[in-house]
């Protein structure tokens, strides 16, 4: 067995989960820094999950092998880690404050620390109101937040959020970003899965891409992007002259405009090519292209449209 | 193990208190008077109705003088064997000892089963060949002993405490009332634990709990939880009971001691109760972990009750063959032997073998509870709608 490197919160090395005979998860490579917030990108059913699951250790690999803050055994390190699971779930007939209480506690933290804490973590999130009430007795966004801080009482040093956005209104969702990154700043480690990129975009570091099992994607946001070329948006008064040499030869124009990624050779080459060449350029931005557009390239434009698919039914979800 | 332990406890401690404190719990506790109420009830209405089916009349049509002898005779043995093991008897004046005035006489009254005539040197009995059967021999008996006219004589008795065979007998008896009160206990109970994962998936808070602690510690936790509210239950029940009997005044001395004696007897029961409890809760806790709905977990319970009840006949059919294989066969199958073995107690007074079974059976208890983790992670603990609206028969095979 390989020895876990104790600089990384997680580490994977070629897991395989197989249902039925099918990979769910096939191949998986992660390593997550301790104290960074990683996102893990991809459609419903990419395995992402699963993938979590088995770091977590709720399911074993079938090959491959993984560390969870250096061990083998996840369940042995529950006591430094909170999860919070895309389907939530509370016991219906606990108390708000005893429901926090009770994760803790599932996680080595004394019964009556845990009651004293959630009461005030739920004091602190705008809920003290409603301490006391039944879980049955609370809105959705209630218990949800109340199932978040019970992920967080025990004060872990690793949080894993799987979709953790999904059924929050716009509001709650920026709380939520926030808290993330509370806790990033406390030093805590935050693995999050998602299919809203912009999500990503805002809060991670770093990111993997999972589509069909595989990980095609993992490193830095910044260097998902460095995989596209920037984009040119010029407006010309001229429509020829010998500045066209300047753009790529494919390029036509929508009325005086154009659209082209930016030469290899970059930005200066280009502009003076444009002013010696009389293109007579009334305006010129050249735009970062977004994470978006680094997943349509990585993952494929397939992947790609099922995620926007998958984050629209779940938007129409919350409306429903 | 410690932070199974640990975790168990912290699952067990919320199951039991959701389970105390739900308002549930009270018709829990007045479960047993249904079953009670209904028994008392069809007891006393089948009493009813056997004693209407069994009161025999017997008309008699001999001479006067005959007849107010067999009366006579009727009386005195009635003295000797009990008023009802005699038919009763009415003498029938307004009836011929003719077969045609006999035959209208059963025919028109209902009240008369069997008519005697004859003499008694040569009695007839005259009725259906079902009574005719039932009452020839006693009739005969009364008849002769008119007849002979025997002199009475009165019996001397010499009591002495017991004797080996009435102390074998009655640890016979201790044994199968046991293994009864065991039987009907953890049926009552075990049955249950069937149910006991389904608020955790419908609540979808398994997942929680299988990331946070080891699965062992759920299952264990949930058994023991149940185990608890079970134990809560027969102390309330029996407190009532000893209650009742004190009012009532049942002699407890009377009662016939078990091998081992009244103290240790009742260890072993509670021990014995609390292992076949593990023992089939944490199979049914297994099963039962496959079933996603309570329609599925109704499913479940009719082949579950099946087996139980087959275990049950295999334990009681050992009594009384101590030793014998099919005995040594129910006290080591594991499901059955909590049942055989306080059988054992009751009848031999040799302690050692039970903490041998005792260990014998919390080890199957922890085979089982393994087994059923594995199962559990490995067919149930999977993401995606697709894995979810398979089978149960396929979440069991794991296909």
């Amino acid at each position: 067995m390989h020895a876990p490197d104790p600089q990384f919160a997680i580490e994977a090395r070629n897991i395989v989960k197989r249902f039925d005979g099918e990979a769910a998860v096939d191949g998986i490579d992660l390593t997550i820094t301790k104290g960074s917030i990683f996102g893990i990108l991809g459609p419903n059913g990419a395995g992402k999950t699963t993938a979590l699951r088995m770091l977590l250790g709720i399911i074993d690999p079938d090959e491959g092998e993984r560390f969870l803050l250096g061990s083998p055994d996840p369940i042995s390190k529950a006591h430094q880690v909170g999860y919070l699971p895309e389907e939530r779930g509370l016991y219906q007939s606990m108390k708000a404050y005893d429901a926090i209480a009770f994760m803790g506690a599932l996680r080595g933290l004394p019964l009556a620390e845990g009651r004293k804490r959630g009461r005030s973590m739920m004091k602190a999130h705008g809920l003290g109101d409603a301490t006391d009430k039944q879980i049955r007795q609370l809105s959705k966004g209630m218990a949800q937040t109340v199932q978040l801080l019970g992920t967080l009482v025990h004060d872990p040093d690793l949080i894993i959020l799987d979709e953790p956005f999904s059924g929050l209104d716009a509001l709650n969702q920026g709380k939520l970003e926030r808290l993330i990154r509370d806790q990033a700043d406390k030093g805590v480690t935050v693995i999050f899965s998602t299919h809203v990129i912009a999500h990503a975009e805002r809060l991670c570091e770093e990111i993997a891409i999972i589509a069909d099992g595989k990980v095609p994607f993992k490193g830095k946001v910044s260097a998902a992007r460095d995989r596209l070329r920037p984009q040119v948006h010029l407006e010309t008064r001229n429509l020829d002259g010998p500045w066209r040499s300047a753009i790529p030869a494919d390029c036509q124009p929508l009325g005086h405009n154009w659209h082209f990624t930016l030469p290899e050779n970059g930005v200066e080459p280009l502009l003076h090519a444009l002013v010696e060449g009389g293109a007579g350029i009334e305006s010129l931005s050249i735009e970062r292209p977004g994470l978006h557009d680094a997943f349509v390239q990585i993952a494929g434009e397939a992947v790609a449209r099922k995620m926007k698919e998958d984050s629209a039914s779940n938007n129409g979800d919350e409306t429903a | 193990m410690i932070e199974t332990i640990r975790a168990a406890f912290v699952i067990a401690r919320r199951d039991f208190t959701a389970i105390i404190f739900s308002k549930s719990f009270f018709f829990f506790l007045l479960g047993p008077l249904f079953p009670l109420g209904i028994g008392v009830a069809a007891g006393g209405l089948g009493s009813q109705v056997s004693r209407d089916i069994e009161t025999t009349t017997i008309g008699i049509v001999l001479s006067p003088e005959e007849a107010e002898k067999l009366l006579a005779t009727r009386a005195r043995l009635s003295l000797s064997l009990g008023p009802k093991s005699l038919p009763d008897l009415l003498i029938l004046n307004d009836v011929q000892d003719r077969e045609a005035d006999i035959v209208a006489k059963l025919d028109n009254d209902k009240s008369i089963n069997v008519i005697l005539s004859g003499t008694l040197a040569k009695p007839v009995l005259t009725g259906s060949q079902r009574d005719v059967g039932r009452w020839q021999g006693k009739i005969a008996l009364l008849a002769e002993t008119a007849i002979a006219q025997p002199v009475p004589v009165e019996i001397e008795t010499r009591l002495v405490g017991q004797t080996g065979s009435s102390s074998e007998r009655g640890q016979l008896l201790t044994a199968q009332g046991a293994q009864a009160i065991l039987i009907l206990l953890t049926m009552i109970l075990a049955g249950m634990v069937l149910s006991n994962l389904v608020e955790e998936k419908t609540n979808k808070i398994i997942e929680i709990l299988a990331a946070a602690i080891p699965m062992d510690a759920i299952f264990l936790g949930k058994l023991f939880a149940m185990l608890g509210m079970a134990l809560v239950g027969i102390a309330v029940w029996s407190t009532l009971g000893l209650s009742v009997s004190l009012l009532v005044g049942v002699h407890w001395n009377a009662l016939p001691v078990p091998a081992v004696g009244w103290p240790l007897f009742i260890i072993l029961m509670i021990f014995y109760f609390s292992m076949a409890y593990l023992l089939l809760g944490s199979l049914f806790l297994g099963i039962g972990a496959m079933a996603t709905t309570v329609r599925e977990v109704q499913t479940l319970s009719m082949p579950v009750t099946m087996g139980q009840l087959l275990v049950f006949f295999l334990a009681y059919s050992s009594i009384t063959k101590l030793g014998e294989p099919v005995e040594w066969f129910a006290v080591l199958f594991p499901f059955s032997s909590p049942f055989a073995m306080i059988a054992r107690a009751a009848q031999m007074d040799n302690i050692w073998q039970h903490g041998l079974a005792l260990v014998w059976q919390a080890l199957f208890t922890m085979i089982i509870i393994r087994f059923s983790v594995m199962l559990f992670r490995r067919n149930v603990m999977k993401s995606g709608q697709a894995a979810r609206k398979k089978s149960l028969f396929a979440r069991v095979t794991g296909k």
